[in-house]
Protein backbone atom coordinates (compact mmCIF):
# COMPACT_ATOMS: atom_id res chain seq x y z
CA UNK A 1 0.00 0.00 0.00
CA UNK A 2 1.24 3.27 -0.77
CA UNK A 3 1.75 5.33 2.34
CA UNK A 4 -0.14 8.80 1.92
CA UNK A 5 1.85 12.46 2.22
CA UNK A 6 0.51 15.34 2.75
CA UNK A 7 -2.05 17.27 1.35
CA UNK A 8 0.27 19.53 -0.63
CA UNK A 9 2.07 17.27 -2.41
CA UNK A 10 -0.71 14.92 -3.65
CA UNK A 11 -1.86 17.95 -5.27
CA UNK A 12 1.53 17.77 -7.50
CA UNK A 13 2.06 14.18 -8.07
CA UNK A 14 0.77 12.93 -11.38
CA UNK A 15 -2.33 11.62 -11.79
CA UNK A 16 -1.27 7.93 -11.46
CA UNK A 17 -0.05 8.31 -8.40
CA UNK A 18 -3.03 9.65 -6.72
CA UNK A 19 -5.42 7.27 -8.78
CA UNK A 20 -2.66 4.73 -6.71
CA UNK A 21 -3.30 6.02 -3.62
CA UNK A 22 -7.09 5.58 -3.88
CA UNK A 23 -5.74 1.61 -4.81
CA UNK A 24 -5.89 2.26 -8.40
CA UNK A 25 -3.03 0.98 -10.17
CA UNK A 26 -2.29 -1.56 -12.67
CA UNK A 27 -2.41 -4.77 -10.73
CA UNK A 28 -6.39 -4.10 -10.65
CA UNK A 29 -6.36 -5.44 -14.20
CA UNK A 30 -5.81 -8.60 -13.30
CA UNK A 31 -9.77 -8.67 -12.38
CA UNK A 32 -10.31 -7.74 -15.55
CA UNK A 33 -10.73 -11.34 -17.03
CA UNK A 34 -13.29 -12.56 -14.66
CA UNK A 35 -15.09 -9.36 -14.96
CA UNK A 36 -15.53 -9.93 -18.38
CA UNK A 37 -16.75 -12.85 -18.09
CA UNK A 38 -19.13 -11.80 -15.45
CA UNK A 39 -20.27 -9.13 -17.55
CA UNK A 40 -20.99 -10.88 -20.60
CA UNK A 41 -21.87 -14.42 -19.48
CA UNK A 42 -23.97 -13.14 -16.70
CA UNK A 43 -24.80 -9.78 -16.64
CA UNK A 44 -25.85 -9.49 -20.12
CA UNK A 45 -27.32 -12.63 -20.64
CA UNK A 46 -29.65 -11.64 -17.30
CA UNK A 47 -30.68 -8.09 -18.90
CA UNK A 48 -31.43 -9.66 -21.67
CA UNK A 49 -33.61 -11.72 -20.07
CA UNK A 50 -35.41 -9.22 -17.75
CA UNK A 51 -35.71 -7.11 -21.65
CA UNK A 52 -37.54 -10.66 -23.16
CA UNK A 53 -40.26 -10.73 -19.91
CA UNK A 54 -41.93 -7.69 -21.50
CA UNK A 55 -42.10 -9.01 -24.96
CA UNK A 56 -44.74 -11.57 -24.44
CA UNK A 57 -45.78 -13.48 -28.09
CA UNK A 58 -48.63 -12.48 -29.25
CA UNK A 59 -50.86 -15.52 -28.43
CA UNK A 60 -49.37 -14.72 -24.77
CA UNK A 61 -50.92 -10.70 -25.53
CA UNK A 62 -54.32 -12.13 -26.31
CA UNK A 63 -54.99 -14.74 -23.65
CA UNK A 64 -54.08 -12.88 -20.79
CA UNK A 65 -53.71 -9.27 -22.24
CA UNK A 66 -51.91 -6.85 -20.14
CA UNK A 67 -50.04 -5.46 -22.88
CA UNK A 68 -46.39 -5.53 -22.49
CA UNK A 69 -47.05 -7.24 -19.02
CA UNK A 70 -49.03 -10.60 -20.41
CA UNK A 71 -45.67 -12.71 -18.95
CA UNK A 72 -46.17 -11.60 -15.85
CA UNK A 73 -50.00 -11.67 -16.24
CA UNK A 74 -49.95 -14.96 -16.86
CA UNK A 75 -47.11 -15.84 -14.39
CA UNK A 76 -49.49 -14.74 -11.18
CA UNK A 77 -53.35 -15.42 -13.09
CA UNK A 78 -52.28 -19.19 -15.03
CA UNK A 79 -52.75 -21.38 -11.68
CA UNK A 80 -51.22 -24.49 -13.63
CA UNK A 81 -47.75 -22.02 -13.49
CA UNK A 82 -48.42 -19.74 -10.13
CA UNK A 83 -49.17 -22.97 -8.02
CA UNK A 84 -45.71 -24.07 -8.82
CA UNK A 85 -44.49 -21.29 -6.58
CA UNK A 86 -46.06 -23.48 -3.49
CA UNK A 87 -45.50 -26.57 -4.71
CA UNK A 88 -41.35 -25.85 -5.29
CA UNK A 89 -41.53 -24.26 -1.35
CA UNK A 90 -43.59 -27.37 -0.07
CA UNK A 91 -40.27 -29.19 -1.06
CA UNK A 92 -37.56 -26.99 -0.65
CA UNK A 93 -38.29 -25.69 3.39
CA UNK A 94 -39.09 -28.82 4.99
CA UNK A 95 -35.99 -30.28 2.79
CA UNK A 96 -33.53 -27.24 3.79
CA UNK A 97 -34.59 -27.68 7.48
CA UNK A 98 -34.16 -30.97 7.92
CA UNK A 99 -31.35 -31.09 5.98
CA UNK A 100 -29.46 -28.33 8.50
CA UNK A 101 -31.60 -29.78 11.89
CA UNK A 102 -30.27 -33.32 11.37
CA UNK A 103 -27.08 -32.25 10.67
CA UNK A 104 -26.47 -30.78 13.86
CA UNK A 105 -26.63 -33.89 16.05
CA UNK A 106 -24.60 -35.21 13.95
CA UNK A 107 -21.85 -32.85 13.57
CA UNK A 108 -22.12 -32.89 17.11
CA UNK A 109 -21.50 -36.33 17.54
CA UNK A 110 -18.83 -36.85 14.71
CA UNK A 111 -16.78 -34.09 16.38
CA UNK A 112 -15.33 -36.60 18.98
CA UNK A 113 -12.48 -38.43 17.64
CA UNK A 114 -12.96 -42.34 16.87
CA UNK A 115 -11.71 -44.86 15.10
CA UNK A 116 -12.71 -45.04 11.61
CA UNK A 117 -13.82 -40.97 11.43
CA UNK A 118 -12.40 -40.29 8.65
CA UNK A 119 -13.72 -43.28 6.80
CA UNK A 120 -17.62 -41.99 8.07
CA UNK A 121 -16.72 -38.72 6.57
CA UNK A 122 -15.67 -39.91 3.45
CA UNK A 123 -18.90 -42.03 3.42
CA UNK A 124 -21.43 -38.89 3.83
CA UNK A 125 -19.53 -36.73 1.40
CA UNK A 126 -20.01 -39.73 -1.48
CA UNK A 127 -23.33 -37.89 -2.19
CA UNK A 128 -21.91 -35.10 -3.58
CA UNK A 129 -20.46 -36.85 -6.23
CA UNK A 130 -23.31 -39.17 -6.90
CA UNK A 131 -24.93 -36.69 -8.55
CA UNK A 132 -29.22 -36.23 -8.80
CA UNK A 133 -29.68 -38.30 -11.78
CA UNK A 134 -27.62 -41.19 -10.05
CA UNK A 135 -29.45 -40.78 -7.34
CA UNK A 136 -32.04 -41.08 -8.65
CA UNK A 137 -31.90 -44.07 -10.91
CA UNK A 138 -30.82 -45.33 -7.49
CA UNK A 139 -34.38 -44.54 -6.10
CA UNK A 140 -36.39 -45.94 -8.76
CA UNK A 141 -34.24 -49.17 -8.26
CA UNK A 142 -34.06 -49.53 -4.71
CA UNK A 143 -37.64 -47.94 -3.21
CA UNK A 144 -39.30 -48.95 -6.35
CA UNK A 145 -42.52 -51.47 -5.64
CA UNK A 146 -40.59 -54.20 -6.84
CA UNK A 147 -36.95 -52.97 -4.61
CA UNK A 148 -34.84 -53.89 -2.48
CA UNK A 149 -36.27 -51.63 0.38
CA UNK A 150 -40.32 -52.62 0.15
CA UNK A 151 -39.10 -56.46 -0.17
CA UNK A 152 -37.03 -56.11 2.84
CA UNK A 153 -40.25 -54.88 4.81
CA UNK A 154 -42.44 -56.78 3.33
CA UNK A 155 -40.32 -60.11 4.29
CA UNK A 156 -39.89 -58.32 7.93
CA UNK A 157 -43.65 -58.41 8.05
CA UNK A 158 -43.88 -54.42 8.58
CA UNK A 159 -46.03 -53.77 5.76
CA UNK A 160 -48.96 -55.58 4.17
CA UNK A 161 -48.27 -53.98 0.42
CA UNK A 162 -45.15 -52.32 -0.59
CA UNK A 163 -45.34 -48.62 -0.07
CA UNK A 164 -45.25 -45.91 -2.86
CA UNK A 165 -41.83 -44.27 -2.27
CA UNK A 166 -40.88 -42.94 -5.95
CA UNK A 167 -42.84 -40.83 -8.33
CA UNK A 168 -44.29 -39.01 -5.97
CA UNK A 169 -43.40 -36.21 -3.51
CA UNK A 170 -41.46 -38.48 -0.98
CA UNK A 171 -39.56 -39.67 -3.99
CA UNK A 172 -38.11 -36.15 -4.34
CA UNK A 173 -37.38 -35.47 -0.64
CA UNK A 174 -35.24 -38.79 -0.67
CA UNK A 175 -33.67 -37.25 -3.45
CA UNK A 176 -33.27 -34.15 -1.54
CA UNK A 177 -31.82 -35.05 1.62
CA UNK A 178 -29.31 -37.89 0.17
CA UNK A 179 -27.50 -34.71 -2.23
CA UNK A 180 -28.65 -31.87 0.39
CA UNK A 181 -27.89 -33.57 3.88
CA UNK A 182 -24.02 -34.26 3.13
CA UNK A 183 -23.53 -30.89 2.02
CA UNK A 184 -25.17 -29.60 4.86
CA UNK A 185 -23.18 -31.67 7.33
CA UNK A 186 -20.08 -30.67 5.76
CA UNK A 187 -20.98 -26.86 6.38
CA UNK A 188 -21.89 -27.29 9.87
CA UNK A 189 -19.22 -29.38 10.78
CA UNK A 190 -16.38 -26.58 9.36
CA UNK A 191 -18.68 -23.89 11.67
CA UNK A 192 -18.61 -26.37 14.54
CA UNK A 193 -14.73 -26.83 14.73
CA UNK A 194 -14.36 -23.21 14.66
CA UNK A 195 -16.23 -22.97 18.30
CA UNK A 196 -13.57 -22.66 21.45
CA UNK A 197 -13.85 -26.10 23.10
CA UNK A 198 -12.35 -24.14 26.14
CA UNK A 199 -15.64 -22.00 26.69
CA UNK A 200 -17.83 -25.22 26.79
CA UNK A 201 -14.65 -26.61 29.31
CA UNK A 202 -15.35 -23.64 31.38
CA UNK A 203 -19.14 -23.88 31.27
CA UNK A 204 -19.03 -27.43 32.43
CA UNK A 205 -16.49 -26.47 35.08
CA UNK A 206 -19.48 -24.43 36.42
CA UNK A 207 -21.98 -27.27 36.54
CA UNK A 208 -23.52 -26.76 33.30
CA UNK A 209 -24.64 -30.09 32.09
CA UNK A 210 -25.06 -30.97 28.39
CA UNK A 211 -27.88 -29.77 27.37
CA UNK A 212 -27.10 -26.16 29.20
CA UNK A 213 -24.45 -26.27 27.59
CA UNK A 214 -25.10 -26.95 23.67
CA UNK A 215 -28.42 -24.33 24.86
CA UNK A 216 -26.57 -21.31 25.83
CA UNK A 217 -23.11 -21.52 24.79
CA UNK A 218 -23.06 -23.79 21.50
CA UNK A 219 -26.49 -23.03 19.71
CA UNK A 220 -25.68 -19.06 19.76
CA UNK A 221 -22.29 -19.50 18.93
CA UNK A 222 -23.63 -21.92 16.00
CA UNK A 223 -26.92 -20.03 14.92
CA UNK A 224 -25.47 -17.33 12.06
CA UNK A 225 -23.06 -20.56 10.38
CA UNK A 226 -27.00 -22.62 10.72
CA UNK A 227 -28.37 -19.22 8.99
CA UNK A 228 -25.87 -19.57 6.15
CA UNK A 229 -26.42 -23.19 5.86
CA UNK A 230 -29.46 -23.11 5.61
CA UNK A 231 -29.80 -20.65 3.07
CA UNK A 232 -27.17 -22.65 1.01
CA UNK A 233 -28.82 -25.81 1.33
CA UNK A 234 -32.45 -24.12 0.71
CA UNK A 235 -30.65 -22.26 -2.81
CA UNK A 236 -29.97 -26.53 -3.73
CA UNK A 237 -33.26 -27.56 -2.70
CA UNK A 238 -35.31 -24.76 -4.71
CA UNK A 239 -33.34 -25.61 -7.78
CA UNK A 240 -34.45 -29.00 -7.78
CA UNK A 241 -35.24 -30.35 -11.45
CA UNK A 242 -34.16 -33.31 -12.57
CA UNK A 243 -35.11 -35.42 -9.77
CA UNK A 244 -38.72 -33.94 -9.77
CA UNK A 245 -38.97 -35.46 -12.83
CA UNK A 246 -37.49 -38.22 -12.85
CA UNK A 247 -38.31 -39.46 -9.45
CA UNK A 248 -41.46 -37.23 -8.57
CA UNK A 249 -44.68 -36.67 -10.10
CA UNK A 250 -43.63 -33.95 -13.03
CA UNK A 251 -47.34 -33.37 -13.60
CA UNK A 252 -48.65 -33.36 -10.17
CA UNK A 253 -47.12 -32.79 -6.36
CA UNK A 254 -43.71 -31.81 -7.62
CA UNK A 255 -44.45 -29.22 -10.81
CA UNK A 256 -41.52 -27.59 -9.59
CA UNK A 257 -40.63 -23.76 -10.80
CA UNK A 258 -37.68 -24.72 -12.48
CA UNK A 259 -39.71 -27.66 -14.54
CA UNK A 260 -42.56 -25.16 -15.64
CA UNK A 261 -39.48 -22.48 -16.58
CA UNK A 262 -38.00 -25.58 -18.91
CA UNK A 263 -41.21 -26.49 -20.11
CA UNK A 264 -41.99 -23.03 -21.77
CA UNK A 265 -38.47 -22.87 -23.27
CA UNK A 266 -37.93 -26.15 -24.47
CA UNK A 267 -41.26 -27.75 -25.24
CA UNK A 268 -43.04 -24.48 -26.17
CA UNK A 269 -40.28 -22.63 -27.08
CA UNK A 270 -41.81 -19.65 -25.49
CA UNK A 271 -38.67 -17.94 -24.57
CA UNK A 272 -39.91 -14.71 -23.47
CA UNK A 273 -42.51 -16.35 -20.91
CA UNK A 274 -39.46 -19.16 -19.92
CA UNK A 275 -37.49 -15.98 -18.99
CA UNK A 276 -40.58 -14.47 -16.87
CA UNK A 277 -40.56 -17.74 -15.27
CA UNK A 278 -36.89 -17.76 -14.45
CA UNK A 279 -36.70 -14.73 -13.12
CA UNK A 280 -39.95 -15.21 -10.92
CA UNK A 281 -38.31 -18.11 -9.47
CA UNK A 282 -34.97 -16.28 -8.51
CA UNK A 283 -36.98 -13.43 -6.91
CA UNK A 284 -38.78 -16.03 -4.72
CA UNK A 285 -35.95 -17.09 -3.98
CA UNK A 286 -33.90 -14.10 -3.33
CA UNK A 287 -37.06 -13.27 -0.79
CA UNK A 288 -36.33 -16.41 1.53
CA UNK A 289 -32.42 -15.74 0.96
CA UNK A 290 -33.11 -11.98 2.51
CA UNK A 291 -35.35 -12.71 4.69
CA UNK A 292 -33.49 -15.80 6.46
CA UNK A 293 -29.89 -13.36 6.19
CA UNK A 294 -31.88 -10.83 8.05
CA UNK A 295 -33.38 -12.97 10.75
CA UNK A 296 -29.34 -13.64 11.20
CA UNK A 297 -28.08 -10.57 11.26
CA UNK A 298 -29.98 -10.17 14.51
CA UNK A 299 -27.65 -13.27 15.71
CA UNK A 300 -24.19 -12.80 17.58
CA UNK A 301 -21.61 -12.06 15.19
CA UNK A 302 -18.19 -12.27 15.86
CA UNK A 303 -15.35 -14.03 16.81
CA UNK A 304 -16.66 -17.71 17.87
CA UNK A 305 -12.92 -18.11 19.59
CA UNK A 306 -11.70 -20.46 17.25
CA UNK A 307 -10.06 -20.55 14.16
CA UNK A 308 -14.10 -19.55 12.91
CA UNK B 1 -17.10 -46.23 17.43
CA UNK B 2 -16.36 -45.62 21.16
CA UNK B 3 -15.36 -41.81 21.52
CA UNK B 4 -12.15 -41.20 23.97
CA UNK B 5 -13.88 -40.15 27.14
CA UNK B 6 -11.65 -39.77 30.00
CA UNK B 7 -12.22 -41.17 33.34
CA UNK B 8 -15.09 -39.73 35.70
CA UNK B 9 -16.31 -37.51 32.22
CA UNK B 10 -19.52 -37.63 30.64
CA UNK B 11 -20.26 -37.28 27.08
CA UNK B 12 -21.61 -33.87 25.89
CA UNK B 13 -24.60 -36.17 24.23
CA UNK B 14 -26.07 -38.30 26.00
CA UNK B 15 -26.46 -41.66 25.39
CA UNK B 16 -29.82 -42.34 24.03
CA UNK B 17 -29.47 -39.19 21.56
CA UNK B 18 -26.53 -40.84 20.44
CA UNK B 19 -27.78 -43.96 19.90
CA UNK B 20 -30.47 -41.81 18.11
CA UNK B 21 -27.81 -40.00 15.80
CA UNK B 22 -26.14 -43.55 15.09
CA UNK B 23 -29.69 -44.80 14.33
CA UNK B 24 -30.60 -42.30 11.83
CA UNK B 25 -26.72 -42.24 10.35
CA UNK B 26 -27.24 -46.01 9.86
CA UNK B 27 -30.61 -45.52 7.51
CA UNK B 28 -28.81 -42.99 5.48
CA UNK B 29 -25.88 -45.37 4.94
CA UNK B 30 -28.55 -48.29 3.87
CA UNK B 31 -30.36 -45.87 1.48
CA UNK B 32 -26.72 -44.92 0.20
CA UNK B 33 -25.34 -48.22 0.04
CA UNK B 34 -28.73 -49.75 -1.63
CA UNK B 35 -29.25 -46.99 -4.51
CA UNK B 36 -25.46 -47.81 -5.11
CA UNK B 37 -25.63 -51.14 -5.43
CA UNK B 38 -28.90 -51.44 -6.44
CA UNK B 39 -27.77 -49.40 -9.46
CA UNK B 40 -24.02 -51.56 -10.00
CA UNK B 41 -26.22 -54.64 -9.96
CA UNK B 42 -29.27 -53.87 -12.14
CA UNK B 43 -26.88 -53.02 -14.71
CA UNK B 44 -24.77 -56.07 -14.70
CA UNK B 45 -28.23 -58.13 -14.58
CA UNK B 46 -29.92 -59.77 -17.35
CA UNK B 47 -33.63 -59.71 -16.41
CA UNK B 48 -34.67 -58.13 -12.89
CA UNK B 49 -38.78 -57.88 -11.69
CA UNK B 50 -39.44 -59.53 -8.66
CA UNK B 51 -36.80 -60.98 -7.23
CA UNK B 52 -34.34 -60.43 -5.03
CA UNK B 53 -31.36 -60.79 -7.94
CA UNK B 54 -31.19 -60.71 -10.99
CA UNK B 55 -31.81 -64.43 -13.21
CA UNK B 56 -28.43 -63.77 -13.83
CA UNK B 57 -25.38 -61.47 -14.98
CA UNK B 58 -23.80 -60.41 -18.18
CA UNK B 59 -21.60 -57.69 -18.96
CA UNK B 60 -23.38 -57.01 -22.41
CA UNK B 61 -25.09 -54.03 -21.03
CA UNK B 62 -22.46 -52.04 -21.28
CA UNK B 63 -21.11 -53.10 -24.39
CA UNK B 64 -24.88 -52.41 -25.53
CA UNK B 65 -25.01 -48.84 -23.99
CA UNK B 66 -21.45 -47.88 -25.29
CA UNK B 67 -22.70 -48.41 -28.60
CA UNK B 68 -26.12 -47.18 -28.29
CA UNK B 69 -25.66 -43.97 -26.50
CA UNK B 70 -21.76 -43.51 -28.38
CA UNK B 71 -20.56 -43.24 -24.75
CA UNK B 72 -17.18 -42.84 -26.12
CA UNK B 73 -18.12 -39.69 -27.55
CA UNK B 74 -20.09 -38.58 -24.80
CA UNK B 75 -17.26 -39.60 -22.42
CA UNK B 76 -14.57 -37.94 -23.95
CA UNK B 77 -17.52 -34.41 -24.12
CA UNK B 78 -17.55 -34.72 -20.74
CA UNK B 79 -14.01 -34.79 -19.50
CA UNK B 80 -12.78 -32.43 -22.27
CA UNK B 81 -15.57 -29.89 -21.42
CA UNK B 82 -14.29 -30.03 -18.21
CA UNK B 83 -11.19 -30.12 -18.32
CA UNK B 84 -11.39 -27.06 -20.15
CA UNK B 85 -13.79 -25.22 -17.63
CA UNK B 86 -10.95 -25.91 -14.61
CA UNK B 87 -8.31 -24.89 -16.82
CA UNK B 88 -10.22 -21.55 -18.02
CA UNK B 89 -11.44 -20.67 -14.51
CA UNK B 90 -8.63 -21.06 -12.70
CA UNK B 91 -6.74 -18.62 -15.14
CA UNK B 92 -9.15 -16.30 -14.77
CA UNK B 93 -10.48 -16.66 -11.33
CA UNK B 94 -7.28 -16.72 -9.23
CA UNK B 95 -5.78 -13.33 -11.17
CA UNK B 96 -9.39 -11.85 -10.25
CA UNK B 97 -9.19 -13.54 -6.11
CA UNK B 98 -6.00 -11.95 -5.23
CA UNK B 99 -6.58 -8.21 -6.25
CA UNK B 100 -9.90 -9.06 -3.89
CA UNK B 101 -7.85 -10.41 -1.43
CA UNK B 102 -5.05 -7.91 -1.96
CA UNK B 103 -6.02 -4.07 -2.69
CA UNK B 104 -8.72 -2.03 -1.17
CA UNK B 105 -10.71 -0.10 -4.01
CA UNK B 106 -13.55 1.78 -5.37
CA UNK B 107 -16.45 -0.61 -6.07
CA UNK B 108 -14.85 -4.00 -4.15
CA UNK B 109 -18.32 -4.80 -2.99
CA UNK B 110 -20.01 -4.21 -6.05
CA UNK B 111 -17.53 -6.67 -7.31
CA UNK B 112 -17.69 -9.09 -5.10
CA UNK B 113 -21.49 -9.15 -5.07
CA UNK B 114 -21.06 -9.32 -8.73
CA UNK B 115 -19.39 -12.80 -8.25
CA UNK B 116 -21.12 -14.28 -5.06
CA UNK B 117 -24.45 -13.71 -7.19
CA UNK B 118 -24.35 -16.67 -9.52
CA UNK B 119 -23.59 -19.23 -6.88
CA UNK B 120 -26.63 -17.94 -5.09
CA UNK B 121 -29.43 -17.48 -7.40
CA UNK B 122 -30.61 -20.70 -9.04
CA UNK B 123 -29.38 -21.97 -12.25
CA UNK B 124 -32.28 -21.76 -14.37
CA UNK B 125 -32.53 -17.90 -13.24
CA UNK B 126 -29.62 -17.38 -15.55
CA UNK B 127 -29.37 -20.54 -17.07
CA UNK B 128 -32.70 -19.78 -19.89
CA UNK B 129 -31.97 -16.33 -20.43
CA UNK B 130 -28.27 -17.38 -20.89
CA UNK B 131 -29.39 -20.11 -23.28
CA UNK B 132 -31.53 -17.74 -25.10
CA UNK B 133 -28.57 -15.80 -25.55
CA UNK B 134 -26.48 -18.73 -26.76
CA UNK B 135 -29.40 -20.13 -29.30
CA UNK B 136 -29.31 -16.30 -30.66
CA UNK B 137 -26.00 -16.39 -31.93
CA UNK B 138 -26.20 -19.42 -32.96
CA UNK B 139 -23.94 -21.14 -30.61
CA UNK B 140 -26.76 -23.67 -29.47
CA UNK B 141 -25.61 -27.22 -28.59
CA UNK B 142 -22.06 -26.82 -29.45
CA UNK B 143 -19.44 -27.43 -27.41
CA UNK B 144 -18.29 -23.71 -27.33
CA UNK B 145 -21.94 -22.59 -25.49
CA UNK B 146 -21.72 -26.22 -23.04
CA UNK B 147 -18.47 -24.70 -22.09
CA UNK B 148 -19.27 -20.90 -21.55
CA UNK B 149 -22.47 -22.05 -19.93
CA UNK B 150 -19.99 -23.75 -17.28
CA UNK B 151 -18.45 -21.18 -16.21
CA UNK B 152 -20.57 -18.76 -15.27
CA UNK B 153 -20.77 -20.71 -11.81
CA UNK B 154 -17.34 -21.96 -11.85
CA UNK B 155 -15.38 -18.41 -12.59
CA UNK B 156 -16.93 -17.10 -8.98
CA UNK B 157 -16.92 -20.52 -7.49
CA UNK B 158 -12.66 -20.44 -7.98
CA UNK B 159 -12.70 -17.10 -6.81
CA UNK B 160 -14.65 -17.31 -3.64
CA UNK B 161 -12.56 -20.10 -2.88
CA UNK B 162 -9.09 -18.67 -3.78
CA UNK B 163 -9.70 -15.48 -2.08
CA UNK B 164 -9.43 -16.50 1.72
CA UNK B 165 -6.90 -19.18 0.30
CA UNK B 166 -4.71 -15.96 -0.93
CA UNK B 167 -5.68 -13.79 1.93
CA UNK B 168 -3.51 -16.25 4.75
CA UNK B 169 -0.38 -15.87 2.46
CA UNK B 170 1.66 -13.62 4.53
CA UNK B 171 2.44 -10.65 2.10
CA UNK B 172 5.29 -9.55 3.50
CA UNK B 173 6.91 -12.90 0.95
CA UNK B 174 5.72 -10.66 -1.87
CA UNK B 175 7.13 -6.57 -0.57
CA UNK B 176 10.51 -8.76 0.36
CA UNK B 177 10.49 -10.42 -3.39
CA UNK B 178 9.79 -6.63 -4.26
CA UNK B 179 12.95 -5.68 -2.68
CA UNK B 180 15.32 -8.00 -4.15
CA UNK B 181 14.12 -6.92 -7.22
CA UNK B 182 11.49 -9.50 -8.65
CA UNK B 183 9.19 -7.66 -11.10
CA UNK B 184 5.31 -8.20 -10.75
CA UNK B 185 5.58 -11.42 -13.24
CA UNK B 186 8.32 -12.54 -11.34
CA UNK B 187 6.76 -12.19 -7.78
CA UNK B 188 3.59 -14.20 -9.66
CA UNK B 189 5.42 -17.45 -11.29
CA UNK B 190 8.69 -17.58 -8.76
CA UNK B 191 6.90 -17.08 -5.31
CA UNK B 192 2.97 -16.77 -5.73
CA UNK B 193 2.35 -19.57 -7.70
CA UNK B 194 4.44 -22.43 -5.60
CA UNK B 195 2.56 -21.29 -2.90
CA UNK B 196 -0.79 -21.37 -4.82
CA UNK B 197 -0.56 -24.85 -5.85
CA UNK B 198 -2.20 -26.50 -2.99
CA UNK B 199 -5.22 -24.29 -2.99
CA UNK B 200 -5.41 -24.06 -6.93
CA UNK B 201 -5.40 -28.31 -6.67
CA UNK B 202 -8.48 -27.77 -4.30
CA UNK B 203 -10.21 -25.67 -6.17
CA UNK B 204 -9.59 -26.96 -9.48
CA UNK B 205 -10.91 -30.87 -8.49
CA UNK B 206 -14.27 -29.44 -6.56
CA UNK B 207 -14.50 -27.42 -10.01
CA UNK B 208 -13.91 -30.51 -12.29
CA UNK B 209 -16.43 -32.36 -9.87
CA UNK B 210 -18.62 -29.99 -10.03
CA UNK B 211 -18.70 -30.03 -13.95
CA UNK B 212 -18.80 -33.42 -14.43
CA UNK B 213 -22.17 -33.38 -12.07
CA UNK B 214 -23.95 -30.43 -13.30
CA UNK B 215 -26.70 -30.92 -14.65
CA UNK B 216 -29.41 -27.98 -15.55
CA UNK B 217 -27.20 -25.12 -17.48
CA UNK B 218 -25.61 -27.60 -19.76
CA UNK B 219 -28.54 -29.92 -20.54
CA UNK B 220 -30.41 -26.23 -21.63
CA UNK B 221 -27.63 -26.03 -24.75
CA UNK B 222 -26.43 -29.14 -24.98
CA UNK B 223 -27.47 -31.90 -27.88
CA UNK B 224 -25.79 -34.57 -30.15
CA UNK B 225 -22.80 -34.53 -30.10
CA UNK B 226 -21.90 -31.83 -27.30
CA UNK B 227 -24.07 -33.54 -24.21
CA UNK B 228 -22.33 -34.87 -20.93
CA UNK B 229 -22.76 -37.70 -19.17
CA UNK B 230 -25.87 -36.79 -16.79
CA UNK B 231 -27.39 -34.99 -19.27
CA UNK B 232 -27.03 -38.57 -21.45
CA UNK B 233 -27.97 -40.20 -18.82
CA UNK B 234 -31.32 -37.82 -18.28
CA UNK B 235 -32.33 -37.67 -22.13
CA UNK B 236 -31.93 -41.91 -22.14
CA UNK B 237 -34.37 -41.67 -18.77
CA UNK B 238 -37.00 -39.51 -20.49
CA UNK B 239 -36.73 -40.45 -23.93
CA UNK B 240 -39.97 -40.80 -25.78
CA UNK B 241 -42.16 -43.88 -24.67
CA UNK B 242 -41.68 -44.52 -21.33
CA UNK B 243 -36.81 -44.33 -21.60
CA UNK B 244 -34.61 -46.70 -22.86
CA UNK B 245 -34.33 -50.41 -21.13
CA UNK B 246 -33.35 -49.68 -17.32
CA UNK B 247 -30.69 -51.28 -17.15
CA UNK B 248 -28.56 -49.71 -20.07
CA UNK B 249 -29.26 -46.56 -18.32
CA UNK B 250 -28.40 -48.24 -14.96
CA UNK B 251 -24.61 -49.33 -17.08
CA UNK B 252 -24.20 -45.72 -18.28
CA UNK B 253 -24.63 -44.63 -14.19
CA UNK B 254 -22.63 -46.59 -13.36
CA UNK B 255 -19.75 -45.40 -15.94
CA UNK B 256 -20.89 -41.63 -14.79
CA UNK B 257 -20.14 -42.69 -11.03
CA UNK B 258 -16.83 -44.65 -11.97
CA UNK B 259 -15.50 -41.11 -13.70
CA UNK B 260 -16.65 -39.20 -10.66
CA UNK B 261 -15.22 -41.98 -7.95
CA UNK B 262 -11.88 -41.92 -9.32
CA UNK B 263 -11.69 -37.83 -9.10
CA UNK B 264 -13.06 -38.06 -5.57
CA UNK B 265 -10.11 -40.75 -4.60
CA UNK B 266 -7.90 -38.24 -6.29
CA UNK B 267 -9.39 -35.25 -4.59
CA UNK B 268 -9.24 -36.48 -1.12
CA UNK B 269 -5.29 -37.26 -1.27
CA UNK B 270 -4.78 -33.97 -2.08
CA UNK B 271 -7.36 -32.37 -0.32
CA UNK B 272 -9.27 -32.07 3.13
CA UNK B 273 -12.39 -31.56 2.19
CA UNK B 274 -13.52 -29.51 5.56
CA UNK B 275 -10.49 -27.39 5.42
CA UNK B 276 -11.73 -25.96 1.94
CA UNK B 277 -15.29 -25.70 3.07
CA UNK B 278 -14.07 -23.34 6.15
CA UNK B 279 -12.30 -20.96 3.87
CA UNK B 280 -15.48 -20.70 1.78
CA UNK B 281 -17.57 -19.88 4.82
CA UNK B 282 -15.11 -17.08 5.62
CA UNK B 283 -15.65 -15.79 1.93
CA UNK B 284 -19.04 -15.74 2.47
CA UNK B 285 -19.08 -13.99 5.83
CA UNK B 286 -16.26 -11.28 4.87
CA UNK B 287 -18.85 -10.03 2.62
Amino acid sequence: MTSRTGGAQRSTASLRHRLAERGIDPTLLLLVPGLVVAVALFVYPFSYGIGLTVQPTAAMQEQWGGGVFANYVAFFRDPFVFDSIGITMRLALPAALFNVLASIPVAMVLRHRFRGKRLLTSLLVLPITLGTVLTAQGLLIFAGRQGWLNRALLQAGLIDEPLQLVNNYLGVMFSLVITGFPFAFLLISSYLSGIDPSLEQAARTLGAGWWQRFRRIVLPLLAPGLATTFVLTFVLAFSVFPSARLVGDAMGSTRVMSLMAFRAFGEQNDYAMASTIALMMGAVELLVVVAVLGLRSLLYRGTTGGKG
Amino acid sequence: MAATVAPGERRLAARPSTWLVWAGMTAFGVFLLGILVAVVVDSFGRQWFATWLPEGFTTDRYAEAWDRFSLGEVVGVTVGVALLVVVISVLVGVPAAYVLARREFPGKRVVMLLFLLPVLMPPITYGIPLATVMYSFGLGRTLTAVVLVNLVPSVPFVILTMTPFIEQINPAIESAARMCGARTRQVFTRVLAPLLVPGILAAGILVLVRTVGLFELTFLVSGPGSDTLVVAIYRGMTAAGGGEARQLISAMSVIYTATMLAMLVVALRFVNPTQLVAQVKEARDDD
